[in-house]
């Protein structure tokens, strides 16, 4: 017995009912108030569209500097892979494999995995490898920390301002527009649209 | 009267949301989308308790050690997660010190002591207001990630400076011991499970 309009309640395991018409655009959990779903009718399209402006955005965010800082003549500036190989040299390589687990290949990971569910669902496919893509996404969604480093710039900024000529870069734009686009993401995206369209289609081994 | 799925012999999938009844122990997988079925995190309270007090040993010296070495022409300083807040206060930003001291002192001290609680009260099987600890498990959940600033702030600022000649910024043994609390504390979160705040109350009313 599998039954699409039976919700378990991830926080509180409480068994409920979907109501079917007319359908919810968010519903919560009665008993501990746990979002079940939020859904859209634009959500996948929305999300596919987002995912593609925000991978745009990280390589650019990569491949500029963050900050750079004049002293005396002298003009340095800070990428953010250079960030992590600067930790990387000073023997700190814990540290710098942090750096480069929560603000570069979590969100990289994050969004390529939803690239790679999204777009073919748009096309009324499925991905190969949908199961174990989608749990790398939850697992990427958690450790990704654009928002956070955003706000590490701002107050490196503050910092930096009493010893020197403090620049921003390019990168700290396409940084604030991903955490942006990151936001939306998450604001459209509902995990249920995207298994309910996924298994619509034939090739699901049906319980 | 309401109910666990695992109540009534069913289990949701955490990855697909499916649904179905419980299958047999040596198959716990989900036959929609073959992630493995767990009625609760297997272990939960165990390696939530182990992770914690791993954190909690870790957080004295992230808060005591250095994080950050400065030498310049105008002498050298060593910085603690405290002092830096106190230089942002000092040097009128008191909005960025609140919020470096929010994110690095007192979101690890709330998620340590808050999981704490949450995990005593589930060892003693309370039924002691299920809704408010819930709140409190999806805050703790939810606010962990802020506690990763301060590596964010030492990362580019080692960067930027290290390369002039006149100014030498590089990281202190706290960067390691507060990333390693951070990722702790975080992966203690993800291994408490909540709905084991709930299962007391389904045995009370049964």
């Amino acid at each position: 017995m599998n039954r699409a309009d039976l919700l378990a309640c991830l926080e509180c395991d409480l068994l409920q009912a979907d109501i079917a018409y007319p359908r919810p655009r968010k519903a919560l959990c009665a008993r501990c108030g746990a979002v079940l779903y939020q859904r859209h009718a634009e959500g996948l399209s929305r999300t596919s569209a987002l995912t593609l402006a925000a991978l745009v955005l990280l390589a650019i965010a990569n491949s500029f500097p963050i900050l750079s800082l004049e002293l005396q003549g002298e003009r340095t500036a800070a990428t953010l892979a250079g960030a992590v190989s600067a930790l990387w040299s000073q023997n700190l390589p814990a540290v710098a494999a942090l750096v480069l687990f929560a603000a570069i290949v979590m969100p990289l990971a994050e969004l390529a995995a939803l690239a790679w569910l999204v777009l073919p669902a748009q096309l009324g496919r499925r991905a190969p490898l949908f199961g174990p893509v989608f749990r790398l996404l939850e697992f990427a969604s958690r450790w990704s920390m654009i928002e956070v480093l955003v706000l590490g710039v701002l107050v490196s900024y503050v910092k930096l301002e009493h010893i020197a000529n403090v620049e921003t870069g390019i990168a700290l734009w396409a940084f604030v527009a991903l955490m942006i686009a990151m936001a939306a993401i998450e604001a459209n995206f509902d995990p249920r649209d995207l298994w309910e369209q996924a298994t619509a289609g034939r090739g699901w081994r049906r319980a | 009267m309401s109910a666990s799925a695992a109540r009534l012999g069913l289990v949701g999938c955490p990855t697909c949301r499916l649904v179905s009844r419980v299958p047999p122990a040596e198959a716990m997988v989900c036959a929609r989308c073959l992630a493995p079925l767990h009625l609760r995190k297997p272990g939960s309270i165990r390696r939530c308790w182990a992770l914690l007090l791993a954190a909690v040993a870790l957080y004295v010296p992230a808060n005591t050690l250095p994080i950050m070495y400065t030498s310049s022409l105008f002498g050298s300083q060593d910085d603690t997660i405290m002092s830096g807040v106190l230089f942002l206060w000092g040097s009128g930003s008191w909005y960025l010190a609140l919020v470096v001291f929010f994110a690095s002192i007192l979101v690890p001290l709330a998620k340590i002591l808050g999981l704490a609680l949450l995990l005593v009260s589930v060892q003693l099987r309370s039924s002691w207001r299920p809704a408010e600890r819930a709140r409190l498990y999806r805050l703790v959940e939810s606010i962990g990630r802020w506690s990763m600033l301060d590596i964010f702030v030492v990362a580019l600022l080692v960067t930027v400076v290290q390369l002039t000649a006149l100014a030498a910024v590089r990281a202190g043994p706290a960067a390691l011991a507060f990333g390693a609390v951070v990722v702790l504390t975080m992966a203690a979160a993800q291994s408490f499970d909540p709905r084991l705040i709930w299962d007391p109350l389904e045995e009370a009313h049964a």
